[in-house]
């Protein structure tokens, strides 16, 4: 029997809906190889409606470690813990950080291996296949595990669905002695939101901006660009220009951001970092203007253009506002 | 008095068409080589944690597990400020997933004893985001990865990161393992003078035997995830590309392509 353990990511209440697309893809696995997927909770304030709530997403049991929560290394002794106790073949996590950190220390501790970003899992041979897209997605390596298998997936590539909805399951406490990592280890603030509250989800043209905008200032370019659409455009940012402090946290669009799908997507001064893709690749249309030819963007991006964003873009919000009439 | 280490690592040059060998599944190193991109950011907040006297640095060692073209990384390395460096290197790494490289890292480590460990949170071409935390579980310590901003007091950090739902504050009790993002500093450029001495500062040449490192915990043998040939994924159109020559021009091309999708 070979049970899938995935780590529940979660804050203020909420299951993370990758966490929830892992557990999802989990238990259709899971079954094809005869076993079970289990949902590991870590945080101090897990409910029970919270923990059982993956049930509806075909986890048949949830364990809930009393620990603090954001940080790896109570998530590497809890899942520790819970491996220790049943036949786990799998831990998966749904992308993100602690995925990278818990996930490589428990297959270091459990002389396991890892795969991060990965895309796609299959059954073969009685065992779990993982999908890694690698070289600028032009390639997928298939990972094959000995022993414990950690797989992190990437952003998104796991869709959450409600296999049982309404479903719940039961909850069992763990008592965890923490590692003496785990003490060194403090949490201060989570989830700081950085700027003021825009809203990027629900707008129907994105105007991005990157890291070549090269100042909060030039975002006025972004701004004027987007005014020049009209009612359902809004300006979004990377993480670049985010952590520049050039924009708020809250526009950000990537792997710790925002997940969009606008009609147009148009990036500034964008580089198109696997990190940002995954957060907009499902955008109907991408158009990029950046003046570095090698950008990753221009890979895909259905409209490229090589230049001065400073001269392209005002020209563009002009000739758009002319058009408009 | 403390000793810092940097993990650095040698990567394809940005500009190499990089692939893969069919018959192997492993990364063709073949080309022009460079450090780590992220890996200069390390350095740079080692060197600005003993510049700043925020701790009392003795010491900057880098550390590489690679083949021998990886003593380019490490003169890199030291010209931008490293003390010395030590170079770990034998036939029986090859095809070490980041499991295995992360426990002869960590044995590297233990040789060295360092208060702190640094290093860039994602490799250029491997981009396994995850040997911080795999060095740090082999030694016991706390890791913290994608770290932005870096505090030292005494002996607690207080590191900053970018994570799912917003900023993170974390507070860490040396020694540690800590892994940087790019944002936290802007790498300096190495001098002429310190470009020509680097190969004169110390550079230490291990096997694993040497280095007490169990053959059998790396390389084809130890790795624990093992990677099969690529395959192409399902070909996307490829899109349009303007050179932008004459911006007018060029700005009613993207009108038009705009237009023509119902997207003004």
């Amino acid at each position: 029997m070979t049970n899938i353990l995935v780590y529940a990511l979660h804050h203020e209440g909420t299951v993370n809906k990758n966490s929830l697309g892992a557990i999802s893809t989990a238990a259709k696995l899971a079954s094809e190889l005869g076993g079970e997927a289990h949902a590991l909770f870590v945080g101090e304030d897990v409910s029970d409606a919270a923990a059982g709530s993956v049930g509806a997403y075909g986890a048949t049991k949830a364990f809930r470690v009393a620990a603090p929560a954001g940080v790896p290394q109570p998530i590497v002794d809890a899942l520790d813990a819970v491996l220790s106790q049943g036949e786990y073949g799998y831990v998966i996590f749904g992308g993100g950080l602690l995925g990278f950190e818990a996930g490589g220390a428990i297959a270091a501790r459990r002389g396991g291996g890892i795969g991060v970003e990965i895309t796609g899992l299959r059954v073969e041979g009685g065992e779990l296949v993982a999908e890694r897209p690698i070289l600028g997605d032009t390639q997928i390596s298939d990972i094959h595990f000995r022993g414990l298998g950690v797989i992190a997936a990437r952003l998104n590539a796991f869709e959450a669905v409600e296999s049982a909805a309404g479903s719940t399951v039961p909850v069992e406490d763990v008592t965890v002695t923490l590692s003496d990592a785990a003490g060194k280890v403090e949490i201060v603030t989570r989830g700081e939101q950085r700027g003021a509250d825009v809203n990027i989800e629900d707008a129907q043209v994105l105007i991005t901006g990157g890291r070549g905008l090269g100042s909060a200032e030039n975002f006025s370019v972004a701004d004027d660009l987007a005014a020049a659409f009209g009612g359902t455009a809004a300006v979004a940012a990377t993480r670049a220009a985010v952590d520049a402090g050039w924009f708020p946290y809250a526009g950000q669009i990537g792997q710790t951001g925002k997940t969009v799908a606008p009609k147009l997507y148009l990036g500034l001064g964008v580089s198109g970092a696997i990190q940002h893709k995954v957060g907009m690749q499902s955008s109907d249309a991408i158009v990029a203007i950046n003046k570095d030819s090698n950008a990753p963007i221009f890979e895909f991006a259905d409209l490229g253009v090589v230049g001065d964003l400073h001269a392209i873009a005002p020209a563009l919000a002009a000739a758009i506002k002319a058009k408009k009439g | 008095m403390t000793k810092i280490v940097v993990l650095v690592k040698e990567v394809p040059d940005a500009a190499v068409q990089k692939q893969v060998d069919p018959a192997t599944g492993l990364l063709d190193r073949s080309g022009e080589k460079t450090l780590n991109p992220f890996d200069t950011h390390a350095i740079e907040a080692a060197l600005q944690l003993k510049e700043s006297g925020a701790l009392e640095v003795d010491e900057v060692v880098a550390i590489t597990v690679g083949p021998s073209s990886a003593v380019k990384a490490l003169h890199k390395a030291v010209s931008l400020g490293a003390d010395r460096s030590i170079h770990l290197t034998d036939d029986a790494l090859v095809g070490s997933d980041v499991v295995a490289t992360g426990y002869a890292l960590a044995e590297l480590v233990k040789r060295e004893n360092p208060d702190l460990v640094l290093a860039g949170q994602q490799s250029d071409d491997g981009q396994s985001y995850a040997v911080g935390a795999v060095v740090a579980e082999n030694l016991g310590w706390p890791a913290l990865t994608q770290v932005i901003k870096l505090e030292v007091d005494g002996t607690t950090l207080t590191c900053e990161r970018q994570a799912e739902y917003g900023y993170d504050t974390v507070k860490v009790q040396l020694p540690a393992v800590i892994s940087v993002g790019d944002a936290i500093n802007e790498p300096r450029y190495p001098s002429l003078k310190a470009i020509m001495g680097a190969k004169k500062k110390p550079l230490e040449s291990l096997s694993v035997a040497d280095a007490g490192i169990d053959a059998g915990k790396v390389g084809k043998e130890g790795r624990k995830a093992v990677w099969t040939a690529a395959q192409q994924p399902p070909a996307k159109a490829a899109g349009m590309l303007i050179e932008d020559d004459d911006t007018a021009q060029t700005v009613e091309q993207i009108v038009t392509w705009l237009d023509e999708r119902k997207l003004i």
